[in-house]
């Protein structure tokens, strides 16, 4: 079961990164990984980031978004390299609030990983994190340090 | 040998294990083995039109299948086949 005292830790210059992707994908959702340290079980993100990936959303879509599979491999043998793992996923909703979608909710396929959710919908993005296991959406807090 | 190497959401269907090894020429042949011995896998691997699940990558060492012959794409001993769950949303 995924703890549940899990915090992601992003430094500025990574918030900016993901969200500056976000922007750069418009109209279209844009999406991207996270890669850093994971515990014992090789599994449990600690909640650190060591690397951001911006991929590609193949779906071209402001409605879905596919990571490109190439994008996907990269970054995990990047992650792996650096003795980590792919942590999480973002991406962004253009018109709608940082919260999972219905769509989101059925195509989370990773019970460890963080979803990070960027809204592009008012003047200043949002962007806030969650778990999705087993249906279920709890958030997780975000630290954004410099 | 192959190695296949499984996502944490498969791997419930192979008895909780991250990777196995099977014998096979083609990716196919690798599949059809590893869904032989955990048969409950074949709906999660394999689509209604006999291809490639949609939701699920398959790569030989880092190249996507999809991107060379999908089930046909040959296999050597010693390479080995990672299984990830597509990433998407909306």
């Amino acid at each position: 079961m995924p703890q549940s005292d899990l915090v992601l830790r992003l430094t500025l210059d990574q918030y900016q990164r993901i969200v500056g992707h976000c922007y750069d994908g418009l109209p279209d959702e844009a999406c991207g990984l996270l890669g850093g340290p994971l515990r014992a079980d090789n599994m449990t993100p600690v909640g650190e980031v060591t690397s951001v990936y911006p991929c590609t959303n193949v779906d071209a879509s402001a409605r879905t978004y596919t990571v490109d599979s190439r994008d996907h491999i990269k970054a995990l043998r990047d992650a792996e390299s650096k003795g980590g793992g792919l942590v999480g996923v973002f991406h962004s909703h253009t018109h709608t609030d940082p919260y999972p979608s219905e769509t989101d909710l059925e195509q989370a396929l990773e019970p460890y990983w963080i979803y990070v959710l960027v809204s592009l919908r008012r003047e200043a993005p949002e962007l806030r994190a969650y778990r999705i296991t087993d249906g279920t959406i709890s958030e997780v807090p975000v630290e954004i340090t410099r | 040998m192959i190695e296949v190497r499984l996502p944490t959401v498969l791997r419930p269907h192979a008895g909780g294990a991250a990777s196995v090894e099977v014998e096979g020429a083609t990716v196919g042949e690798v599949f059809e083995a590893l869904m032989g011995d955990h048969p409950t896998l074949r709906d999660h691997l394999i689509g209604d039109d006999g291809q490639l699940h949609r939701f699920v990558n398959v790569y030989r060492n880092d190249d996507d299948v999809r991107y060379l012959d999908q089930l046909d794409t040959k296999v050597d001993d010693g390479d080995v086949i990672s299984i990830l769950p597509a990433v998407a949303g909306g």
